[in-house]
């Protein structure tokens, strides 16, 4: 048995993968080797910590110590400081990760961020080598698989999923155990398909997933295929993930290896095998009846339902499709029951959720909490609120199917029905926070750009009725709002709504409807008194010169484009309104401070 | 793979490797490894405990290191504190005495009284 008296956690996620984790992995590698101390640390590359923003984040046990921001030069003292002569190094550890006025190490789970977080699906993330089979199953991976495969039936299995009260992660919300259930009932060759095309702007749950813990999803597949009668899976995954891509084909091909994946699996009559199908990145391919489409090479396009993949799915068959962060949470509900995942969340949600924090947040990253957890818990107590004292606006929950939702409703308990009833939703994850600055007539602008794109242009409502908002909105923002313009953006809204013929379509106004509803009034400037009052709007602005201020130092003239700008030398200059296109060029270069918008 | 037999032993033998990320509440041998300690010889030290744990697959010990505690005459020192009981400090540590210590004090509870700090300030 190989034992080891230290072991060095680098995070492999994509978030300090692009901060520079590998080069700190390489010099740990490097450095333990010439110290000959690679026989008594073990060095091991992780996925997501979750605290993208404090990255790349590098942990050693037995201590626990949480460095963060580490930069390559900082490698040779931990391995120096740490390693050989057992002194923690303070000074790069994480801001809170001490007990207040000493260098005693909290444990991970007392640090703020963590504190009020509790992880299920992120169980792994951060803690298992995702690219070694053996850690996988040290903590206790495939043991649900064994256990479902020796000691219970289909039924019992559906039952157990059924009344864990698990409901989709990937927004909208349908129950778990009802999915597995009519599929169950079919007969003749049935399918397993896990949706991993995250699509989201901000959202990077399911990408963690992948990257922190790979075999939590082939197992989870694995045991549906079981409960379903299924001996074929497809994880359905965009190319733009390319870690987490190469870490499934990794896991997968140790699975088969173990004979955890393939015919007869643990010398039972069950077999079971997953390949994967790249996404080339369209957001409508999400959508199940457009995924399957893909898998099956034909063009990503959804269809009508019902008939429902439960019934007529992949290839005509009977088919389950599963989000990743819900297959994340089967095995710990296999080992750990139903009661005990029931016993999480709210009445209707049980459980915990994943959420991307993005945007103007202090600790941008990925928590997972308890269902019921208020937004302002998330956004304040782990996300640290926004950054540089700036007064919080609006936050942006369930991508470009979901909405804004402002500061009066930061006491709401986040679960799937209260979201939808303050007219956003759960969405995947995602979670965009906004501050002062930030425009609501641009925000919703910038969603239905988004949409607009990515509409596949199947049916007309989509394709036709969110390019006439997108027309609208885009007009608002330059200054040519009509009266009218709000009612003609509801009156579309509401149709779109109506008649779209997917997800995608029919929750596309979503974020024009949730700031119509609650920053009207900013629609209401934009529109009658033609002025932006975040002042984001560039085509609304009034650029001037604070005579006080300026010291007529001729640059902003000279950077002018269109020549709007005069003055003499060591004189106030003046901007000429008329001729000002705003492009906030003058502004920038200004040394003083002295041109302001308003 | 064609039992769960063959999971379990997977696990047993892969659960060392990990041991360090999971919650213990179990005994802890710190060895001194500052610049004193290591210029006694505290490397081979921990090596030896770190070998024989492992040859007993003693999966709820952990091997640590610290830095100087200020009696660097005494060093290679080494703090053993098992589950609810007081710690005790061995001096001038040797490989060859670690087997007993695992033996008879890790294992069994019974402190080598004539390898401990007290002994030697006698």
């Amino acid at each position: 048995m190989d034992l080891f008296r230290s072991t060095i956690l680098v995070c492999g996620g994509t978030g300090c993968t692009s901060s520079g984790s590998p080069k700190l992995y390489e010099r740990f590698a490097q450095l333990l080797a010439e110290k000959g101390l690679d026989k008594e640390v073990k060095l091991v590359k992780t996925g997501c910590f979750g605290l993208c923003a404090a990255g790349p984040v590098v942990i050693v046990y037995p201590e626990g110590a949480f460095y963060s921001g580490i930069k390559v030069e900082d490698v040779d003292e931990i391995v120096e400081e740490h390693l050989v002569k057992g002194r923690i190094v303070t000074k790069l550890l994480y801001k809170g990760s001490t007990h207040e006025g000493t260098t005693e190490i909290k444990p991970l789970d007392e640090i703020g961020f963590y504190e009020k977080q509790k992880r299920v699906a992120l169980r792994n993330c951060g803690v298992i080598d995702p690219e070694n089979i053996d850690e996988y199953i040290a903590f206790d991976g495939y043991k649900a698989l064994a256990k479902v495969l020796t000691e219970m039936t289909r039924e019992e299995v559906v039952d157990c999923i059924s009344k864990s009260g698990l409901r989709g992660r990937g927004g909208a919300g349908f129950p778990t155990g009802t999915k597995w259930k009519f599929a169950m009932g079919s007969t003749g060759k049935k399918y397993v398909c896990c949706n991993a095309d995250e699509g989201d702007p901000g959202a990077f749950m399911d990408r963690s997933v992948l990257e922190g813990d790979p075999h939590a999803v082939l197992e989870a597949m694995a045991i549906a295929g079981y409960a379903i009668g299924s001996d074929q899976g497809y994880i359905y995954v965009r190319a733009e993930y390319p870690i987490a891509v190469k870490r499934l084909e990794i896991a997968i091909s140790q699975a088969r290896e173990y004979g955890l994946l393939g015919k007869n699996i643990f010398g039972t009559d069950f077999s079971f095998d997953i390949d994967i199908r790249l996404g080339a990145g369209a957001f409508v391919c999400g959508e199940e009846t457009a995924l399957m489409h893909s898998i099956e090479g034909g063009r990503g396009e959804p269809r009508v339902r019902p008939p429902f993949p439960a019934v007529k799915g992949l290839f005509g068959k009977p088919t389950i499709l599963n989000n990743v962060e819900t297959y994340a949470n089967i095995c710990q509900i296999i080992l750990k029951g139903a009661d005990w995942f029931a016993s999480m969340g709210t009445e209707r949600s049980k459980g915990t959720k994943v959420f991307a924090l993005g945007g103007k947040i202090v600790n941008s990253g990925l928590v997972e909490v308890p269902m019921g957890t208020t937004l302002r818990e998330i956004i304040y107590d782990i996300g640290g609120g926004c950054p540089n004292g700036k007064k919080f606006k609006a936050v942006q929950t369930g991508g470009p199917s979901g909405g804004c939702l402002p500061a009066s409703m930061l006491d709401t308990p986040i679960d799937y029905d209260n979201l939808i009833a303050a007219g956003s939703m759960m969405g995947s994850g995602g979670m965009i926070v906004m501050d002062e600055d930030n425009c609501m007539v641009d925000i919703a602008r910038f969603f239905l750009d988004f949409t607009v794109s990515e509409s596949c242009g199947k049916c007309t409502p989509c394709r036709i009725g969110t390019r006439r908002m997108l027309e609208i909105l885009n007009r608002i923002c330059e200054g040519n709002g009509e009266d009218g313009d709000i009612e003609r953006l509801e009156n579309l809204a509401a149709n779109i709504s109506k008649s779209a013929l997917c997800a995608l379509g029919q929750t596309a106004p979503n974020p024009v409807l949730s700031t119509l509803k609650h920053f009207r009034h900013e629609y209401e400037a934009h529109i009658y008194e033609k002025r932006c009052p975040a002042g984001v709007c560039h085509k609304l602005l009034n650029f001037e010169i604070d005579p006080a201020k300026c010291k007529g130092c001729t640059l902003c003239a000279r950077n002018c484009p269109v020549g709007a700008i005069s003055g003499k030398v060591r004189e106030a200059h003046v901007i000429d309104a008329k001729k000002c296109i705003k492009c906030g060029a003058c502004m920038e270069k200004c040394k003083f401070g002295a041109i302001s918008k308003k | 793979m064609k039992s769960i037999a063959d999971l379990e032993k997977i696990r047993q033998k892969t659960l060392s490797a990990v041991n360090l990320r999971r919650e213990s509440e179990g005994t802890r041998i710190v060895v001194g490894m500052a610049t004193c300690g290591i210029a006694a010889g505290a490397r081979p030290v921990m090596n030896a405990f770190i070998d024989e744990i492992g040859k007993r697959n003693m999966l709820n010990v952990v091997v640590a290191q610290t830095g100087c505690i200020g009696m660097c005459r005494y060093e290679p020192i080494v703090e053993v504190t098992l589950p609810g009981q007081e710690k005790v400090t061995y001096v001038h540590v040797k490989p060859e005495m670690v087997a007993r210590i695992v033996s008879e004090h890790v294992v069994n509870g019974n402190p080598v009284v004539e390898y401990t700090i007290g002994a030697a300030e006698k």
